[in-house]
């Protein structure tokens, strides 16, 4: 098989016509009585011109050159790549849920506005958060949702002199940038020699700057924050909240409910842990539950039962606005429901029993070959030092891309910070026994090839349909779009 | 149901080589008070039961394969052509995420980069990003783009843009204090002196919509002189499937085109997820916010597709970043990608036209009904605004024409109290002309009846 495929701009054939339109049934009248000239374009996009046979082609064939959990196992640190069930596409895509207008009358929409209702019901008994927003896009909106909650709060109380947010040296990259986007400065805490928040640490950073603090638990080490109890407390004796990055919730599902930790917001990715698929980078989907005081500045409109009715409600004062326009990502968050449906409490238990158990097996059976910089028990995820590798000559870098040629897609690299050659692995609940061992092997196999065979590691990956890129160029040179000839 | 594929045979081997006795002491590094939540959740249910379930709350909605739908105003119904869906949930697209490693994801990064070629293609501008959550926060990062640029801290919004839009707008300018001034609109489109009033040193960027949210074209030409001159930056809002027909906002000088490309082959699904886009020029590249995808070669000189200008982004910049976003809305996007070729040069511009034409008779027949008028006489492109006659309202009508298997225009008086007894029209491509004339005939009955309440009567029976 080919594995290179021609823009669809280099195929295109002056006059070929793709799909058809429906017909003109209604009398023509020339375009200069409706739209004057001045308006219209004098040149016309440079679309291509294709048949549908090309089209169909030229994608079939673009998605071969891509690996996918459908295809291949797709270890991405903090992505959670589990299984994506084919029968939430199928209810998704009901035409009563996808052929819906946002602005329908709720009367016309009950049956949407109910699932809604219910899925908040669900979501809030899962994390024990009193209320949930469903508006937010992503998990990196949520977050930035978060951060204006923390913000109006603050402000309600005259405490407007709160502009710090503490997030761990651990964290992702968007809890900084969303707290930056929402006006406040960022106050890095370590983390102590076990991977977790150094207590002193942060004890030291308190002062009446402090409006909150974001933390992600399990964090992105893989480790429970054991001591998140006195963190919160600690923040809340400063007069600060606790934000909590759910991106890890998978391996607390059924078992804890982070509310109880005494957090303050917590936003769900629904496309992780709650198998939305992923889309190749989207759409996700980032509902964020809050405590009771937070309840207040929630963004409108909020979904509410009222008798047997339910209704988009707009009607609280105190509310930060809108973050995005309707509702949310309704798609993303219908198999999600589909999803807690079908799993129950004791399916969810056993999501997070085999994500653990998962993680754990594949920790144990690499920790021979590679370093291992905090070596307890995990929960979903761990990470991996490529340092001793690194001291062969080979980075993890080239380890991630000699795993392309194996077959397997690569762990999250380079992240968290804090790990020097991080190779961050989540296997998830949904892979094998089997298919973990041939990963294992796999990276052990290159372990032994970074000894005896550097360069083969080097040079990697041989397979893939290009090998290695010249990233430097592309950054150096930016070409971001088709140079028509 | 459950999706774990361990048996109990397996599990046991696995604790074994781990060295643990028992699952639950995988857990026990949480502390105990925090390990004994109870948590209540309906029996699980069987594919079978999910599916029935689900059916039966889809029934209790009145969706569009069964009703005659008037409604735009930022969601839109068009056709959306097979190959769409088929070639979009290929699972290797479908269960792919954001292509960190290059090699094995040259599927997604190549039609990211053609959808980035389409969008400047459409916008008339020099760069384009992979997308953005929807046209809302695409116009809100927008602005944030602008106030970075020019380190101005005001920002004028015409009132004709969607009023959903500038709510979102709103929230995000008070994050960081800057000011959001509306500029007021004169009949249906902006009021171009009181911009221009407006506009002064202190004002990053103005924002306007093409066509506006009432569906009127702006005479958006003036609009970058009054702006540039004060230092500026323009922004617009663009409807992508009216720029087969419409110029392109390149052209008429703006620096930021931003917009909604649901309609470019996305279901409504009830409002979301739909997917932004975000275009500049070329002296914005490096500041625009999301993921870039460039064309580069690989170590045998071949040509290949890479992330790039990633020294923009959170996971590199952290609290320095342009924007905050991780994931965005790639699916979409890529459908978006297969829709616009599959239509290809020729077929968007008769898309646009037959938009046109098509929402050119609907106007043209209900204005024809006794006391329907329309209050501006202005160029549109597929919406546009009727005035009721006196003694009916907006929500009044909707009801009737329920009964009637219609889903009527959407009442303006919420967003717009000068204009109370006036709905917004949509119509597209995928109206046919007699779904247009049964919306006329039932008009026509209403408008017979001496009295609302005659006319209730009157359909009842």
């Amino acid at each position: 098989m080919s594995q290179q495929e021609k823009l669809i701009f280099e195929i295109s054939s002056s006059g070929r016509r793709g799909v058809s339109l429906p017909p003109l049934d209604v009398p023509r009248k020339p375009l200069e009585e409706m739209i004057p000239t001045k308006f219209q374009r004098k040149t016309p996009p440079r679309l291509p011109e294709v048949s549908e046979l090309d089209v169909v082609r030229h994608f079939t064939r673009l998605s071969q050159l891509n690996y996918s959990v459908d295809t291949h196992f797709y270890p991405l640190g903090s992505c959670t790549m589990k299984y994506n069930p084919r029968v939430h596409e199928e209810v998704a895509g009901l035409e009563g849920f996808s052929r819906l207008h946002p602005y329908q009358p709720p009367e016309q929409t009950q049956g949407m506005l109910e699932l809604l209702y219910h899925f908040s019901e669900l979501v809030k008994e899962i994390c024990g958060m009193p209320e949930f927003s469903l508006q937010p896009a992503a998990g990196a909106h949520g977050e930035l949702l978060g951060m204006m909650l923390v913000r109006a709060y603050h402000r309600k109380r005259g405490e407007t002199g709160r502009k710090k947010i503490i997030i761990p040296d651990s964290a992702h990259g968007t809890n900084p940038a969303s707290a930056a986007l929402s006006g406040f400065e960022v106050i890095e805490v370590k983390s102590d020699s076990h991977g977790l928040v150094d207590l002193e640490d942060l004890r030291r950073t308190m002062s009446p700057e402090i409006a909150g603090m974001m933390i992600t638990n399990p964090n992105t080490l893989g480790l429970f924050e054991k001591d998140i109890v006195t963190i919160c407390n600690i923040l809340h004796e400063a007069g600060g909240l606790v934000y909590c990055d759910g991106a890890n919730m998978n391996a607390l599902l059924g078992r804890v409910k982070p509310g109880a930790m005494g957090i303050d917001l917590l936003h769900l990715n629904l496309h992780k842990t709650f198998t939305g698929p992923h889309g190749g980078g989207g759409p996700g989907s980032g509902p964020l539950g809050v405590s009771e005081p937070l309840r207040p500045f929630l963004p409108v409109p909020r979904v509410k039962k009222e008798g047997d009715t339910y209704i988009w409600d707009y009607n609280y004062p105190e509310t930060i606005g809108r973050i995005k326009a309707f509702y949310g990502h309704i798609g993303v968050i219908i198999k999600a429901y589909a999803y807690i449906l079908s799993l129950g409490t004791e399916g969810l238990m056993k999501v997070s029993e085999a994500a653990v158990l998962n993680a754990n097996f594949l920790r144990k059976k690499l920790s021979n070959f590679y370093d291992l910089p905090y070596p307890e028990v995990c929960m979903h995820e761990f990470v991996l030092s490529g340092r001793r590798q690194k001291k062969q000559g080979v980075t993890t870098l080239d380890i991630a891309k000699r795993l392309l040629d194996y077959d397997f897609y690569a762990p999250t690299i380079y992240f968290p910070l804090i790990v020097e050659e991080a190779l961050m692995i989540e296997p998830t609940e949904t892979e094998s026994k089997q298919t973990l061992e041939a990963f294992a092997e796999a990276l052990i196999k290159i372990a032994k090839e970074a000894e005896s065979a550097p360069d083969r590691v080097k040079g990697a990956p041989f397979d893939t349909p290009v090998r290695r890129l010249d990233e430097v160029k592309a950054a150096r040179e930016p070409n971001l779009h088709w140079n028509f000839p | 149901m459950n999706y774990v594929p361990h048996t109990a045979q397996e599990k046991e081997q696995m604790l074994r080589e781990i060295g643990m006795e028992s699952l639950e002491a995988l857990f026990s590094v949480i502390p105990e008070q925090l390990r004994k939540a109870t948590i209540r959740l309906p029996e699980a249910l069987s594919e079978a039961e999910l599916i029935s379930l689900c059916k039966e709350l889809s029934k209790r909605n009145s969706h569009l394969n069964e009703y005659n739908s008037f409604l735009g105003a930022g969601a839109y119904d068009h056709f959306i052509p097979s190959i769409v869906g088929t070639l979009s949930s290929r699972g290797e697209f479908l269960t792919s995420y954001t292509p960190y490693q290059a090699e094995a994801s040259q599927g997604t990064l190549q039609a990211l980069y053609e959808f980035q070629t389409l969008i400047c293609e459409l916008a008339g501008l020099d760069v384009a990003n992979a997308s953005m959550y929807d046209g809302a926060t695409a116009l809100a990062e927008a602005a944030l783009l602008a106030i970075r640029h020019t380190e101005r801290n005001k920002v004028l919004i015409s009132s004709t843009v969607h009023p959903e839009y500038r709510a979102v707008l709103a929230t995000y300018l008070a994050q960081i204090e800057a000011s959001l001034v509306e500029v007021r609109m004169a009949e249906g489109i902006t009021d171009a002196s009181a911009l221009k009033d407006l506009v002064d040193e202190g004002v990053a960027a103005i924002i306007f919509q093409q066509p506006n949210f009432l569906g009127y074209l702006e005479e958006a030409d003036a609009f970058s002189a009054t702006a540039h001159e004060k230092g500026a930056l323009v922004i617009a809002c663009v409807n992508p499937i009216s720029l087969g027909i419409l110029s392109p906002p390149g052209d008429y000088g703006v620096d930021i085109a931003v917009g909604e490309a649901q309609p470019l082959g996305n279901p409504l699904w009830y409002g979301g997820p739909h997917v932004g886009f975000f275009a500049v020029k070329k002296e914005l590249m490096r500041k625009l916010p999301g993921r870039l995808v460039g064309a580069t070669t690989d170590l045998e000189g071949r040509r290949a597709f890479v992330l790039t200008l990633q020294a923009r982004e959170q996971h590199i910049r952290r609290q320095r970043a342009t924007s905050n976003i991780c994931t965005n809305q790639n699916l979409l996007a890529l459908r978006a990608t297969i829709y616009l070729c599959a239509l290809g040069k020729e077929g968007l511009k008769e898309l646009a036209e037959l938009n046109l034409q098509k929402s050119h008779y609907a106007i043209d027949m209900i204005c024809k009904v006794k006391g329907f008028s329309t209050p501006f006489k202005r160029p549109f492109f597929n919406e546009f605004v009727i005035q009721l006659p006196s003694g009916l309202t907006p929500e009044g009508l909707n009801k009737r024409l329920y009964k009637r298997g219609i889903v009527g225009g959407l009442p303006l008086k919420s967003f717009y109290p000068e204009l109370k007894d006036a709905m917004l029209f949509c119509v597209t491509e995928n109206k046919t002309r007699a779904q247009t004339d049964s919306l006329v005939s039932v008009l026509k009955e209403i408008s017979k009846g001496k009295s609302p309440k005659a006319t209730e009567k009157m359909i009842k029976s």
